[in-house]
C-alpha cells in the first residue's frame, strides 16, 4: 500500500493526541488554570492536527461533512462522527478545568471512552479490509489501541503506566509484525485464485494491461520500501519502545522526558510508514506482483 | 445508504468467455470512450501524450500464461472490470453513502455529488475495479452502461454494455444471472461459469467461462479424411488433355 504522508501524520498524531485526551479524562485529579490549558492544547493540537491533515488527502475535502453520514456500516463514518463526539466533550471538559476549575468527572470520563473509541475506529477502518490480509486482523485494534494508550500516558507523565504499556505495545508490534509476514501466504488468495485458472496449472502474469503504472499499481503496490523493511523495524522498534523506557527508567529530567516523547513520535511514525509499506493488498496479484 | 440491499430484483452482469477473447482491448477502448462522453465526470488521461502515460479505465484487460504440469502452456487473455458483488464490501466501507448498490437490478454506483474521493472503496475492492479520477478527485467504475441499456433512444441491439457491443469474438456476454433460463445463466451453467477470488466472500455477480483445453497435435482430426490428396494421375477426359498436351513438342514444365 502506497504509504501517504498525510494518513502517516494523521494515525501517529491524533492516536497520541486521543490517548493524551483518554488519560486526561480519567483523571482523578486532573490539572487545572495554566497546567491544564498546556496538557490540552497539546491534545488538541495532536488530535486535531492529526484529523486535518487526513483531509489532505480526499479528492474533494469539502465534501468531508458527509463522511459523518454513514456510521450505521462503515467505520470511517464512525471514525468522523466519534472524533468530533469525543473533541465536543472534552474540550466542555478542558474549558472547565481551565476557567473554572470545575472537575466534571462524568464528561471526562465520556469524553475518555469516546477518545479511546476513535483510536479503535482508526484500526478498524485497516481491520476489516479482506483485501489487506496484512491488516485482517484483531491485532490491528490491538496494536493501535495500545500505542494510543502508552502514548497519552507518556504525554501525560504517568512513568509506571508509560512504562508498562510501552512493554505491552513492543509486544503487540512484535506479534503483528510475526503473523503479518506470513498473513498473505496463509490467507490462500493467490494468482491462481484471482484469475480462477490455478487448478490448471501455474498462473503467470504475462502481460500488463497497461504499460506504465496506473492508479492501481501506484495505490496498492509499493515495493520500494521493503528493501529497508528490516532494518526500519529495528528502528521503529528502538524508538518507539527502547529509548523512552530507558528514558523513564532513568532519574528523573525535563531533557530525558522530552527525547522520550520524540522518540516515541519519530519511532511511530516509522512503525506507521512500514504499516501501509509493507501491506499487501491482493489486488497486486494481477499484477503478478505482492 | 451504504447498506446492501438483502435482495435485488434482478442481477445484471456480464459473463466473460475466457476461451475466446482473443485480448484485442477493444472492449477497454470502447468502454473509455462511452464513459468518457456520458455518464458522470470524464474518464482522465495524464501526460497522454508524454513519459509514462497514466488514466482512468473502468476496464483493464491482462494477459496470463497457465503453466499446467505436463503439457504446452497455454495464454488466456483475462478482462476485468466490476463484478457488481452481491456482498460488495466497496458499498458498506464508503462514509458518505455515495457508494451504493441498486435494488432494482444489483448495478453497483458511485453517485460522483457525494463522493469525497477517500479512496476506501478502491481499498476494500480485492478486484481492482475501482479508479480514483486524477483529474476529478472522484471514483470511477463501471455502470455496466446504466446510460445505455435502458437508453430508449438507441437500437435495440446498441442497449447492451459498450464492451458486450464492441468485443469483435463475442466473448463477453450481458443479462440477468438471476433468471436460471437467461442466455448468461445458461452459458455458466454449460460451461462451468466461475468466480474470482470466491474465498473474499464478496458473491461476485459477473462470472467467468473457463478457456477449453488446447487441442493435442497426436489428435486425429475429423476433418484429416476429407483432405486426402487429390487423385496424382488425372483420369478421364483431364487425363487425355494432359497426355495430349505432354505429345506436343514444346518440352514440359
Amino acid at each position: 500500500m502506497h504509504p501517504a504522508p498525510s494518513v502517516i501524520v494523521f494515525s501517529t498524531l491524533s492516536g497520541l493526541g486521543f490517548g493524551l485526551l483518554f488519560w486526561l479524562g480519567i483523571d482523578a485529579n486532573p490539572p487545572t488554570g495554566l497546567a491544564a490549558f498546556i496538557f490540552f492544547a497539546i491534545a488538541f493540537a495532536l488530535a486535531v492536527g492529526g484529523l486535518l491533515s487526513s483531509t489532505f488527502h480526499l479528492g474533494h475535502p469539502e465534501r468531508a461533512w458527509r463522511a459523518l453520514s454513514q456510521w450505521r456500516s462503515s467505520w470511517l463514518s464512525r471514525e468522523g462522527v466519534s472524533a468530533i463526539l469525543a473533541l465536543l466533550c472534552m474540550g466542555i471538559y478542558a474549558i472547565d478545568l481551565i476557567f473554572l476549575q470545575i472537575h466534571a468527572t462524568a464528561l471526562g470520563l465520556i469524553g475518555a471512552a469516546l477518545s479511546l473509541f476513535t483510536v479503535f475506529t482508526t484500526s478498524m477502518i485497516y481491520a476489516q479490509l479482506d483485501t489487506v490480509p496484512r491488516w485482517k486482523t484483531p491485532l490491528t485494534p490491538a496494536l493501535y489501541l495500545s500505542f494510543s494508550l502508552a502514548g497519552g500516558a507518556l504525554l501525560s507523565g504517568r512513568v509506571n503506566f508509560a512504562i508498562l504499556l510501552l512493554v505491552i505495545a513492543a509486544i503487540c508490534q512484535f506479534i503483528w509484525w510475526q503473523r503479518g509476514d506470513v498473513a498473505l501466504s496463509d490467507s490462500g488468495t493467490d494468482l491462481g485464485t484471482a484469475t480462477g485458472l490455478g487448478e490448471r496449472g501455474t498462473v503467470r502474469s504475462m502481460a500488463h494491461p497497461h504499460t506504465a503504472p496506473n492508479y492501481l499499481v501506484k495505490e496498492f503496490i509499493f515495493v520500494i520500501g521493503r528493501k529497508h523493511a528490516q532494518k526500519l523495524r529495528r528502528i521503529a522498534f528502538g524508538l518507539t519502545f527502547v529509548l523512552p523506557i530507558i528514558c523513564l527508567l532513568l532519574p528523573f529530567s525535563h531533557v530525558l522526558a522530552i527525547i522520550a516523547v520524540f522518540s516515541h513520535i519519530a519511532g511511530v511514525a516509522t512503525s506507521r510508514w512500514l504499516f501501509f509499506a509493507e501491506a499487501e493488498h491482493v489486488v497486486g496479484l494481477y499484477y503478478g506482483a505482492r | 445508504m451504504t447498506d446492501l440491499p438483502t435482495k435485488t430484483d434482478r442481477t445484471l452482469g456480464l459473463v466473460i468467455d475466457l476461451d475466446t477473447c482473443v485480448g484485442c482491448h477493444a472492449c477497454v477502448i470502447s468502454c473509455k470512450g462511452w464513459n468518457t462522453e456520458n455518464y458522470g465526470a470524464p474518464l482522465s488521461d495524464q501526460r497522454p501524450y508524454g513519459t509514462e502515460p497514466m488514466g482512468t479505465f473502468l476496464n483493464r484487460v491482462h494477459s496470463y500464461e497457465v503453466q499446467p504440469e505436463q503439457g504446452n502452456a497455454q495464454t488466456v487473455h483475462f478482462p476485468k472490470s466490476c463484478l457488481h458483488c452481491e456482498n460488495a464490501p466497496c458499498v458498506t466501507v464508503c462514509p458518505t453513502g455515495a457508494s451504493y448498490k441498486r435494488v432494482e437490478d444489483g448495478i453497483v454506483l458511485v453517485n460522483e455529488d457525494h463522493c469525497i474521493g477517500c479512496g476506501l472503496c478502491a481499498w476494500a475492492c480485492p478486484y481492482g475495479a475501482r479508479e480514483l479520477d486524477q483529474a476529478e478527485g472522484v471514483m470511477k467504475k463501471c455502470t455496466l452502461c446504466v446510460d445505455r441499456i435502458y437508453n430508449e433512444n438507441l437500437p435495440k441491439e446498441d442497449q447492451i454494455p459498450s464492451c458486450v457491443r464492441t468485443c469483435p469474438a463475442g466473448a463477453r456476454h450481458f443479462g440477468d444471472l438471476s433468471d436460471p433460463n437467461s442466455d448468461v445463466s445458461q452459458l455458466v451453467e454449460s460451461r462451468g461459469g466461475f468466480d474470482l477470488m470466491p474465498e473474499m466472500g464478496t458473491l461476485p455477480v459477473n462470472k467467468y467461462l473457463p478457456p477449453r483445453l488446447k487441442d493435442s497435435w497426436d489428435d486425429q482430426s475429423l476433418l484429416a479424411p476429407l483432405l486426402e490428396p487429390v487423385a496424382e494421375e488425372p483420369k478421364g477426359f483431364l487425363g487425355w488433355l494432359d497426355n495430349a498436351l505432354d505429345k506436343l513438342p514444346g518440352g514440359t514444365a
